[in-house]
């Protein structure tokens, strides 16, 4: 096995636990959604597009956000539910870009099929906007290579990887998730940081994104 | 009672070390949580056992009750109906009462909290006595269509409260103060939901007459009629016409509703011509509850109205199958057809039961998917994280925290 190179700077571990802070705004129908859309805090957006990534974390019905799931179950716009669903979080790197996708997603099928404006939710079915406060706090694991880096990943809570993985680049707006990061500017390791930010973390459980990470990290140690 | 250490089978290492996190930052505070019973009912339940809890973790916390006497529970019984959207006649009188008896309370309770809890309507009036501290008005019961006249006297209270919590999003509306979204939960570990032995199954089926001859099927709730026991009664009904099987409508009474006995009265009436139903008031023993929930066949909460609805969360962490209606934050709790079958109607409830008795494997899929999704988001340490996230909120207005 080659020797570890150690990092100059050390990893150090954040955790990000959230609040979920109600706005008490709420849509009945497709065109009020778009207005809310474009005028709730990116708090919100970001709420809905990522709630279910800490909240689901086994294999269930449920679609990746919350505007593709009230658009299909409660309206019955399966196709617009759809293209929601397949906005393709990675190809955005801030919140207001994220948001300026959805909106336009919707404007595009109000004005392509008239029907989608008569549709509205039942009571009690209509859409609540909330918004995500997120806590940053360091945890106790600091790691200087690989070895201690894939150690710490195996214990470490979901809500860390995931702070690092998706919170730190969509919300914070770095250019790269933490991991990659840390490994190209303190370990030199550019091929390694590029894998773990080129696969897509949003078709994968947390778990399995765990593993995923785990697994090129420790094929890397023994490379 | 368990200790902190206890939940780490259950739910991991880390899921205890980040409590632990949080409550560092807490330090120094007291944090005072007053509701008005100290038994009896889910907020005295979750009470007695997340406070001994924050404790263990170094969170300075105590918890103080109200006083009121029959007349003033008689109105605020008469409040919660009507918040839930029930008809009930409101009188002037009934809001002197409450605030005759608020302002005893006004003036014999000590808010010394550095962060004063105040639960659901009962004890709302305390926030007169708001000084320099933070304060926090929680929100139990389901608010999504009030009677406005009771919302408006409460909203005299509630926007000088630095936050409000409720327990669905549907229960939110526009406040001028900012307002959280935080479930309640079920303690794993605690005698309502820890694993039994079938020797004690057994014996509380023997205590109540109950044979296993049938399947069972039960609805664990205050005789309430926002629980609708003779909604229940009716579903079970029209079960028995093609399945043979039995009925358990169990529940206890809580000191602030005395509305409780009249409705059992009608329970009674209702279910005597049918040896199969059984009506047990049971009295607070935890252990039983547990015992008769594990020793049923499918579990039903037909609530009218439901704050939350607890014995959902209870009866799924026990891999029951549930049938309940899709109120409060029940559909929180099930993803209909996943995690259990949601119904609105008594015809509804009746052909879920159905289903469920005449298909045991879907049932037990359903359980075991209901297990899964309480595991995840409806335990007590998803709880505790929560509060103290909540209390940390009041001394930071931002939505992204940074106390790295």
């Amino acid at each position: 096995m080659p020797e570890l190179i150690k990092a100059k700077e050390p990893f150090r571990f954040c955790t990000r636990l959230h609040l979920s802070e109600l706005t008490g705004l709420r849509a009945t129908t497709l065109g009020q959604l778009l207005v809310l859309i474009k005028e709730v805090p990116g708090s919100c957006i970001y709420h809905h597009t990522h709630r279910f990534l800490q909240q689901h974390q086994y294999l269930s019905p449920e679609p990746p956000n919350d505007f593709a799931y009230w658009v299909t179950d409660i309206l019955g716009e399966d196709e617009l539910g759809e293209r929601l669903v397949s906005i393709d979080t990675m190809q955005y790197s801030t919140i207001r870009d994220l948001r300026d996708k959805i909106a336009l997603t919707i404007e595009d099928c109000l004005r392509d099929s008239p029907f989608a404006k008569l549709k509205f939710a039942r009571s009690g079915e209509e859409f609540h906007f909330m918004k995500s406060v997120s806590f940053i706090l360091p945890t106790n694991y600091f790691v200087y290579d690989l070895e201690e880096f894939a150690k710490v990943l195996k214990k470490i809570t979901i809500d860390s990887i995931y702070f690092h993985i998706f919170e730190a680049r969509l919300r914070l707006e770095k250019s790269t998730n933490d991991f990659s990061y840390w490994i190209e500017n303190s370990l030199g390791d550019k091929e390694l940081a590029d894998k773990i930010s080129g696969f897509d973390p949003y078709t994968r459980t947390l778990e399995d994104l765990r593993n995923k990470i785990i697994q090129i990290v420790e094929r890397r140690i023994t490379d | 009672m368990a200790k902190i250490e206890e939940y780490i089978p259950l739910v991991g290492q880390a899921v205890i070390d980040d409590l632990r996190l949080l409550s560092e930052r807490l330090k120094g505070k007291v944090i005072q949580h007053i509701n008005s019973t100290p038994v009896g009912g889910g907020v005295a339940e979750i009470l007695s056992r997340m406070v001994p809890l924050l404790r263990e973790l170094g969170v300075d916390t105590k918890w103080d009750v109200i006083k009121g006497g029959e007349q003033f529970f008689g109105v605020t019984k008469k409040f919660h109906n009507s918040l839930h959207g029930r008809a009930e006649e409101i009188t002037q009188r009934d809001f002197e009462i409450f605030m005759e008896t608020s302002q005893q309370n006004i003036e014999s309770v000590n808010a010394y909290g550095d962060i004063v809890f105040v639960h659901d309507p009962q004890p709302i009036a305390l926030i007169k006595k708001k000084a320099d501290n933070k304060w926090l008005w929680r929100c139990h019961i389901d608010v999504a269509s009030p009677n406005e006249k009771v919302w408006g006297f409460l909203m005299d209270f509630i926007p000088r409260y630095d936050s409000a919590v409720f327990s669905a999003p549907a229960f939110s509306r526009r406040l001028p103060i900012r307002q959280f979204l935080i479930p309640p939960s079920i303690d794993p570990l605690s005698d309502k939901n820890k694993e039994l032995p079938q020797e004690t199954i057994n014996f509380v089926l023997r205590k109540y007459n109950i044979k296993k001859d049938k399947p069972i099927v039960i609805q664990i709730s205050r005789f309430d009629r926002l629980k609708d026991p003779v909604g229940v009664i009716e579903a079970y009904l029209q079960v028995k016409k093609y399945i043979d099987c039995q009925l358990i409508l169990a529940g206890g009474s809580a000191e602030d509703d005395p509305e409780g006995f009249k409705v059992l009265e009608e329970v009674k009436e209702r279910a005597k011509k049918d040896p199969d139903i059984h009506i047990l008031l049971l009295p607070q023993n935890d252990i039983e509850v547990n015992a008769l929930q594990r020793a049923s066949d499918v579990i039903v909460q037909k609530s009218l109205k439901e704050g939350f609805g607890l014995t959902v969360s209870e009866a799924l962490w026990k891999a029951k199958p549930v049938v309940a209606s899709n109120v409060g934050g029940i559909p929180l709790q099930i993803k209909h057809k996943y995690s259990g079958l949601l119904c609105h109607s008594i015809e509804g409830a009746s052909f879920a039961i159905k289903q469920l008795l005449s298909s045991p494997a879907y049932a037990s899929k359903l359980g075991e998917n209901g297990r899964e999704h309480i595991k995840n988001n409806f335990l007590i340490t998803r709880h505790l994280r929560d509060y103290m996230l909540l209390f940390l909120s009041l001394y930071h207005p931002e939505d992204i925290v940074n106390l790295c």
